[in-house]
């Protein structure tokens, strides 16, 4: 097994270790440091996949700016009281989930994919060739995005705001 | 070096996990931070098939579902606030007004 190899399934493990404590711990700051984790070793994927691009941006905008506002609202709510305990509908969820793995993971898993990745130009991934993509052939969701944002924004401003 | 199913199994367990958050779990501050997992799990999946396919096309996408998570988030969070002001309770369970 080579290094590569032996990297990726490190990082999945400890990927996977990361989003079974989002799930399944009881209180909420612990699950959102663990979503952080996840959140960092995703971004450590798309660094490895050559979108670095993309990785800096899942820190910045995830791990950084989503996640402060996780944790702006667990504060301000304070959710002392975990969660009731555990019922019937854990296990049910959960052989839901595992049944939705096991319909997923074998369609995934066949042998007609690519098993190589094409050689890559070193502007692969790189901020020129994405934004040469997203203002020419994109230019259209992209100003698209930025009214959805703008819609956001005011959307969060008038439903959080105290009376109206 | 690592075929393309490896990422695509790998995003599945993610997806499917997130998806065992959202149902088993009262507590809609992590219901919301299990669909952040599950919007991570595609967009993991666009960045591998963009680079075995040699395509920046699925980055850009990947941009898109950044942008909209973020909106979603934000906009998720503010009715969570706005629902524990009128109910002093984060338990999906209790909010049966409509139930019959």
């Amino acid at each position: 097994m080579d290094t590569a190899s032996l990297l990726f399934y490190l990082l999945a493990s400890l990927l996977v270790i990361a989003s079974l404590m989002v799930v399944f711990l009881r209180n909420v700051v612990h699950c959102a440091l663990a979503l952080v984790a996840a959140l960092l070793l995703i971004s450590v994927f798309f660094v490895t996949l050559q979108a670095p691009m993309v990785g800096v941006l899942q820190v910045m905008v995830y791990a950084g700016a989503i996640m402060v506002l996780f944790l702006f609202v667990i504060m301000f709510l304070n959710p002392a009281a975990l969660e009731r305990q555990r019922g019937l509908w854990w296990g049910f969820g959960t052989i839901l989930g595992l049944m939705l793995a096991g319909v997923l993971v074998p369609l995934v898993a066949t042998d007609d994919l690519p098993a190589d990745p094409v050689a890559a130009t070193a502007l692969f991934g790189s901020p020129e060739m994405l934004a040469k993509s997203l203002f020419n052939d994109y230019v259209l969701p992209f100003e698209i995005a930025s009214v959805l944002l703008l819609v956001a924004i005011i959307g969060a401003v008038v439903l959080a705001k105290r009376d109206y | 070096m690592i075929a393309l199913h490896h990422y695509l199994i790998l995003s599945a367990v993610i997806f499917a996990i997130g998806v065992i958050g959202v149902l088993v779990r009262r507590n809609l501050i992590v219901i919301l931070m299990s669909i952040e997992l599950m919007l991570n799990a595609v967009n993991l999946t666009f960045i591998a098939f963009s680079r075995y396919l040699g395509s920046t096309d699925g980055q850009v996408a990947v941009f898109f579902v950044m942008a909209v998570a973020a909106a979603e988030a934000v906009i998720g969070l503010a009715i969570i606030i706005s629902v524990y002001r009128h109910r002093q309770s984060l338990d999906p369970q209790e909010m049966q007004l409509l139930k019959w």
